[in-house]
């Protein structure tokens, strides 16, 4: 067999497609830098650019307040961290109670329902204050009074709440099926879902779930409200020195600098773990 | 492939086209009044013909304001604002107040309003991005405490090193509370005095640095046992309080005119004593 040779009409056919290929490839090319060129041209050529060059862009401002700003992202790294492990737990435990069934868990099904209401509503900056100003005026002895462990637990408190649905809209969208198998295999309530409905659940809602973290991402910066430094505090103060918005861009960079490596991260996760969507393997 | 052609034809004149429409550059060097005619009502280039439109922060604070109103003339700021517009030649009713956020003000580009009023401190730095009139208040930084707290009896600013201290951001009294202060601890910094205070009630912080008249006011008003500790050290130099004017305003000049003649005729003096006591705050060695 090793003798097989494409026919000439196959070599045609794989000729064709690569000068195809190629010529796609030169255009794409070619169009993107002539648009690219044209965007440069037009936006350089307007005549307050050179000011918004010097007010937003300007290199060595920008490295000036690099590791201020960097320092305050730290803080919100920090915060980011631990508070997403905790939105998981809570998130994941909302979402739980609210899919139990039988008449005996009502209780639990309408505490996870009001608490979703109430905390999907309320703007997070008026949790933030009530937890971060209102609870430390209680003037308790024993409770922490820090600003920072106040502000994390009000995006505790409003993020569970995102989570938690994105958690349910997984679980219920394992098909009943899948639980009607298992239990027939024997598996308990409990294994069923630990063993079959979670799993899926939980790899179908990643992109939704990339998205609260990045989200809780940025607002972990809203705690600055109660006093602490994070990088848009650190660019706000070091703007206000001389009215130059760079900072504010080296902050925005740093945030997407962190964001991108975590979307491709969890992509390459979910493929590997044999996501491809909703509707099985790939087309 | 015609079509194509086309299309990308009109794109490429689509965008030559908006860089035809691009704004064009209003050129307005920075105009220095030769005599004061120029500074003549008619030929003053305010934004809206016989009126003045001044901006300035909401909530508009005491001292600085009268029950956040800033149209009602009273307060240093809005007297002295009124007092430069009569200077300019504008009567009461002819100065249009506007809400500008404190640091919109100072964003580049065109500016909705003449002149804002909003307790900016004029710095070489700043003048990049805004132009600043002659200053109308010389400004001393100020810590604030509550009774009993840990610095209430401080006497130098060495005593304060080890308190957790906070500020307005975007403040000079932030950066002497940075430069003079040098706390150990990082500072607490909040989006405005009123959020300050509410952290100093709670004991989150131990004080708060500020600029004396609002120290007079926080402590009078807003706290219930609040002590004036002192005034920071006069830096090496003098702080004040200007207009901010769009950056080459070809009003500048004339406002600092305006300022200047104040000053000179003791008009500013006396809306100082009038609304910004200086007494009971003790110098910090």
């Amino acid at each position: 067999m090793s003798t097989w040779q494409p026919s000439e009409l196959q070599r045609e056919r794989i000729a064709y497609r690569r000068r195809q290929a190629r010529r796609s490839t030169l255009i794409a090319l070619v169009s993107s830098v002539v648009l690219l060129a044209l965007v440069v041209v037009g936006i350089g050529s307007t005549p307050g650019w050179p000011r918004v060059r010097e007010t937003f862009f300007d290199a060595q401002r920008g490295w000036e307040a690099l590791p201020v700003v960097a320092q305050g992202l730290w803080l919100n790294i920090r915060v980011m961290l631990v508070c997403a492990v905790l939105i998981v737990v809570f998130g994941l435990t909302l979402a739980i109670m609210r899919t139990l069934r039988g008449p005996i868990f009502f209780p639990l099904r309408v505490f996870a329902a009001a608490y979703t209401d109430v905390f999907r509503g309320l703007p997070l900056l008026l949790v933030i204050f009530l937890l971060g100003f209102g609870v430390p005026a209680l003037q308790l002895r024993g409770l922490p009074n820090q600003a920072v462990i106040w502000g994390g637990a009000a995006l505790v408190l409003t993020y569970s709440s995102y989570v938690a649905e994105v958690f349910r809209a997984g679980i219920e969208s394992v098909h009943p099926s899948q639980r009607a198998a298992a239990r027939s295999l024997g598996l308990t309530y409990r294994q069923t879902l630990r063993f079959v409905v979670l799993p899926q659940a939980v790899r179908r809602v990643l992109p939704p779930l990339l998205n609260d973290f990045v989200s809780l991402q940025k607002d972990s910066g809203l705690i600055a409200v109660l006093g602490v430094i994070d990088a848009i505090r650190a660019a706000q103060l070091e703007t206000a020195e001389d009215f130059n918005f760079t900072p504010y861009v080296v902050a925005g960079l740093l945030f997407v600098a962190l964001t991108i490596p975590l979307t491709r991260l969890t992509d390459y996760v979910a493929r590997k773990q044999g996501w491809y969507g909703g509707g099985g393997g790939p087309v | 492939m015609r079509t194509r052609a086309v299309v990308a034809g009109l794109a490429v004149l689509a965008v030559v086209g908006l860089g035809a429409c691009a704004p064009e550059d209003s050129s307005s060097g920075a105009a220095t009044p030769s005599g004061a005619d120029d500074c003549a009502k008619d030929k003053l280039a305010v934004k809206t013909a016989g009126t003045l439109t001044v901006g300035t922060d909401k909530p508009a604070y005491e001292p600085w304001f009268s029950g956040d109103d800033p149209s009602n003339g009273k307060g240093y700021e809005s007297a002295v604002t009124y007092a430069v517009a009569k200077k300019l030649g504008f009567e009461q009713a002819e100065v249009k107040w506007q809400t500008v956020q404190f640091n919109t003000a100072f964003a580049p580009g065109p500016k909705a309003f003449d002149l804002d009023v909003n307790q900016v401190s004029i710095s070489e730095d700043r003048r990049k991005a805004v132009d600043f009139s002659s200053g109308y208040y010389d400004v001393r930084q100020t810590v604030i405490t509550t009774a009993g707290s840990k610095i209430a009896n401080a006497k130098s600013v060495a005593e304060l090193a080890d308190a957790k201290l906070g500020a307005q951001v975007g403040t000079t009294s932030y950066t002497a509370l940075r430069d003079q202060v040098k706390p150990k601890q990082t500072p607490a910094v909040f989006d405005t005095n009123d959020l300050a205070v509410q952290a100093l009630k709670n004991k989150q912080i131990d004080g708060i640095v500020v600029d004396l008249p609002t120290a007079f006011y926080m402590t009078a008003a807003q706290l219930d046992n609040g002590k004036i500790v002192g005034q920071l050290p006069a830096g090496g130099q003098g702080e004040q309080f200007g207009f901010v004017l769009e950056k080459n305003s070809k009003l500048t000049g004339c406002v600092s005119q305006a300022v200047d003649a104040l000053k000179a005729d003791g008009t500013l003096a006396n809306l100082q004593k009038q609304y910004l006591t200086q007494s009971g705050a003790p110098e910090l060695s």
